[in-house]
């Protein structure tokens, strides 16, 4: 328990494994604090490679909320690859933080946050490493506390007996009160062990204890009852919503690593929260609602991270970025602003229309015009209507038409396959819309070496959004649909060459399916794959769908469920759902009648723009939509290379 | 034909500095691309004036010469940079020293002199100093003694074309042993040839020729680098630009 480093240790390891760089620390804008000069220490972890983990919004912005703190320290910590993981523990050398080399199970917390279920497997990976035991039951005050968060916490029943707490909704200040009780009871002597603890955690508005809950099951193999064991905490647990996000600009200094990562530069998110209202996103469900940062905010943020940073190009991010009140100002006076320095501005596009590309073109005027991204999500029609993203197949054409038009020379498009209704049809339809954007935008552009890629992947159905109750496509049935529609891309060679399809297979879907709406009793399939040698599910190079059907079948069986029953069966609305006692602040009759709105094609307006439609969030949350135009505009800056 | 960039080009480079840099501590695990990406991010933060190749991704003019492998340290790592505005060549560095993560150390920087050749030109060697934890100075020695006494020493190496057989004793100049409290240390000179001789290859060299394996990892120090002069030594690859700008002062800017 002294936060002494591992690093003598780890540097001769390190001589020998894949990319050394990845475990070394010393990022730009990394902090290491005194361990004796604090009180409460955090180990805060991504569950995935370095490379995917460093860029992470939520973990950097945690880690300097916290290292502000004078009473509290953060460190990183992510997975670790095979190669070193088998000499860690050939050596002894336990989980380590990357920022000064400290063992995690010395921390006081363990803070994981998971973008995706997938991530399970290395979790408990780490934790024995760490020589935590994996059971939370099993461990003693002397080990870290495990909290889970990030948008899989809003259902983490499936690690509910390897993590102690799961924290739902935004990360900012619920840290700052989870410290605080931590603080108190370590200052106080740690009465009551362990337990009382975790039962002071569980009163923290939006920390979830699962031990503090048992689940029963009917004959059917449902749900039968989730019950609270202690009246001092919650029935059901609420999400925390940080409101007025110019107060939080962080990350205020972004980590820049030495090693490569997958975002090789800064974003700035410019809102949280997204009311379009797309039935098959969860980010879209938990994170109401809409909190715009202002044009000035975002200004600053952008000014401090480029100096903090020297990175050469900024994303401007959030879940629909076209739709913040005042972006048309944000992208022309950015722009403007850093005219001649060689900075890129880009915007994840997601919403199909022209302003976009508008948008993009005022975005890019200071550098090169290459790939514009489109997210219509469904091929036809009639399958956008059931997922709520309405656009006519003529608005699209033309949108993309428009885009090659203006000297963009790709265009991706971003589509799902599996949505609820979904036939054949539906699928091959984006066939049809390819050719005809390559033979409109060759038209429009006058050349010949435009590409339109197509990228399609399985959808899964996630908790606390209106398809939570639907049935998921099978692995045949999406593998079928792909091979139809790459068929029918390829059927016309002249125009199929400029048409490019990037898929995934519908296999790992069907394990993140079971891990995103399965119950406690999944937990132990975890743990199965795990010993079988399972991590880095995310990577298809370690992915094993055998050894998830294998550890699914030997443990579920017995308990008169199995795999399909978690993913491809369609729930009733009287089922108890794993999730229900977790408040995302959704209706959850809200949630079905727009379920069933979704399967007789029925379309919902935006709230930011329409009157509200009782989600149940705003209310339910005391929160309300935050949104511009504020009136303002940027301030004149010197810039970095003017 | 390609959409060209609005604007004029980009402006021309007015100056060109010369800098050795160092890799130390745990940073010696940084891979070459790793460094460039850290050096170019650094350039920017500490605003120097870089000049810039056209074209719709612009790329500041910086050019590596030789760098040191993955996992080795080394005090005497050489770039050149291309400046749009005429800079002091010391507030250049240490501007950029201090935009630079500790552990990349900006040691020296030079105006490069014209006339002098390029910095790649006055380069074809380097120093080597090998720390072998848990070999004695009594195992190293005769190893070291072998390996010289040795026409060619041919080695299997890992290279981008799969793997091949080197001669590593032919790119040995010179090469000695010592010991630093208990830690036997290897000394010497490698020529720079294709495919290169690294200190991993002529470690297996000396396994070839004495069966010398340390029982752990070595560490790996670049001393120096430069062109071997008549006398085997290794000579200071900014000489001539040091020499010429004594000769002639230019008008710095201020960075």
């Amino acid at each position: 328990m002294n936060g002494e480093t591992l690093y003598p240790r780890l540097e001769p390891l390190l001589a020998q494994v894949q990319k050394p760089i990845q475990y070394v620390g010393g990022e730009l804008n990394a902090q290491v604090k005194p361990w004796e000069d604090v009180a409460v220490h955090w180990a805060l972890m991504y569950p995935d490679a370095y490379e995917v983990g460093l860029p992470n919004q939520g973990l950097m912005i945690l880690y300097e909320v916290l290292n502000e703190r004078p009473d509290a320290l953060a460190e990183r910590t992510y997975a670790v690859w095979p190669d070193l993981a088998a000499l860690m523990r050939e050596h002894g050398v336990g989980q380590f933080t990357v920022d000064s080399h400290r063992a995690v199970a010395d921390f006081d917390l363990l803070g994981v946050s998971f973008a995706t279920e997938l991530g399970y497997t290395n979790l408990l990976e780490a934790l024995d490493l760490a020589g935590v035991p994996l059971h939370a039951v099993d461990r003693d005050e002397t080990h870290p506390v495990v909290v889970a968060g990030g948008h899989a916490a809003f259902n983490p029943e499936p690690v509910a007996d390897f993590v102690d707490c799961a924290v739902l909704g935004d990360g900012e200040q619920v840290v700052g009160d989870v410290t605080d009780v931590v603080a108190a009871w370590k200052q106080q002597g740690r009465p009551g062990g362990r337990v009382e603890l975790l039962a002071r955690l569980a009163r923290v508005d939006g920390v979830y204890v699962p031990r503090f809950y048992s689940v029963s099951y009917g004959p059917d193999g449902a749900i039968a009852a989730v019950t609270r064991t202690r009246d001092d905490v919650p029935a059901r647990v609420g999400k925390r919503t940080v409101m007025d996000l110019d107060e939080w600009p962080y990350p205020k200094t972004p980590l820049v690593p030495l090693a490569e990562s997958v975002h090789e530069r800064m974003s700035v998110e410019i809102f949280r929260g997204c009311t379009r209202g797309c039935r098959f996103c969860q980010a879209g469900m938990i994170t109401r609602p809409v909190r715009e940062r202002t044009i000035t905010g975002i200004g600053s943020m952008v000014d401090q991270g480029l100096r903090a940073t020297g990175y050469e190009e900024v994303g401007l991010l959030s879940l629909s970025s076209a739709d913040h009140s005042e972006i048309g100002q944000v992208a022309k006076e950015l722009a403007d602003r850093y005219e001649g320095t060689n900075t890129g501005l880009s915007l994840p596009s997601t919403r199909v229309d022209a302003f976009n590309v508008t948008l993009a073109n005022e975005l890019s005027r200071n550098g090169r015009r290459s790939g514009l991204t489109f997210a219509p999500e469904g091929g036809s029609e009639r399958i956008r209507r059931v997922i709520n993203k309405t656009v006519s197949k003529d608005d699209l054409v033309r949108t993309v038409t428009t885009a090659y038009a203006n000297g963009w020379t790709q265009v991706k498009l971003y589509f799902m396959c599996g949505l609820p209704t979904e036939t054949d049809e539906d699928v091959l339809e984006i066939a049809e819309l390819a050719v005809e954007v390559i033979r409109a935008g060759r038209e429009a552009s006058g050349r010949k070496d435009i590409r339109c890629t197509v990228s399609i992947g399985g959808f899964v159905p996630k908790p606390h959004t209106p398809f939570q109750w639907a049935g998921q496509a099978s692995a045949e049935t999406i593998d079928s649909r792909l091979r139809l529609l790459r068929q029918a891309i390829n059927a016309d060679r002249r125009i199929g060459r400029s048409i490019g399809l990037r898929y995934h297979d519908g296999k790992p879907g069907v394990v993140e399916g079971l891990l995103s709406r399965g119950d406690r009793r999944v937990g132990r399939v975890i743990e199965q794959v795990w010993r079988e040698g399972g991590r880095f599910d995310g990577w298809s190079e370690h992915f094993s769908f055998e050894r998830w059907t294998a550890a699914a079948a030997a443990e579920l069986t017995p308990l008169g469920v199995d795999l399909d029953w978690y993913t491809t069966r369609e729930r009733g609305q009287d089922e108890v759902l794993p999730w229900d006692h977790l408040d995302s602040g959704l209706d959850k009759e809200w949630l079905w009648d727009d379920w069933q709105e979704a399967l007789s094609e029925e379309e919902v307006a935006d709230c930011r723009w329409t009157p509200c439609y009782d989600c149940g969030v705003c209310p339910t949350n005391g929160t309300e939509i935050q949104i511009g135009p504020t009136g303002r505009s940027l301030l004149p800056l010197t810039v970095v290379g003017r | 034909m390609a959409r060209q960039p609005d604007g004029p080009p980009p402006p021309p480079t007015v100056q060109k500095l010369r800098l050795r840099y160092a890799k130390r501590g745990p940073l010696r695990f940084a891979s070459h691309r790793d460094l460039a990406r850290a050096l170019e991010r650094a350039l920017r933060r500490a605003r120097v004036p870089m000049a810039f190749s056209a074209g719709f991704s612009p790329h500041p003019k910086v050019s590596y010469v030789g760098a040191a492998p993955t996992g080795a340290a080394s005090e005497a790592e050489y770039l050149e940079i291309g400046l749009a505005q005429r800079c002091d060549p010391e507030q250049v560095r240490a501007a950029l020293d201090a935009s630079l993560p500790p552990g990349i150390d900006v040691l020296e920087c030079v105006e490069a002199a014209e006339g002098t050749g390029s910095l790649a030109d006055r380069i074809d060697a380097a120093a080597w100093r090998v720390e072998l934890p848990g070999v004695s100075l009594a195992e190293l020695a005769p190893a070291v003694e072998a390996l010289l006494a040795a026409d060619v020493v041919v080695v299997e190496k890992r290279t981008k074309n799969g793997l091949r057989d080197v001669d590593a004793r032919a790119a040995v100049v010179a090469a000695s042993a010592a010991e630093e409290a208990g830690c036997a240390i290897l000394h010497m000179v490698v020529r720079q040839v294709t495919p290169a001789v690294r200190p991993d290859d002529v470690l297996a060299a000396l396994v070839a020729v004495a069966d010398l394996r340390p029982p752990s990892p070595t560490r790996a120090v670049r001393e120096a680098q430069g062109r071997l002069d008549d006398s085997g030594a290794v000579a200071d690859p900014l000489g001539p630009d040091r020499v010429a700008g004594a000769r002639c002062q230019g008008e710095p800017a201020a960075v």
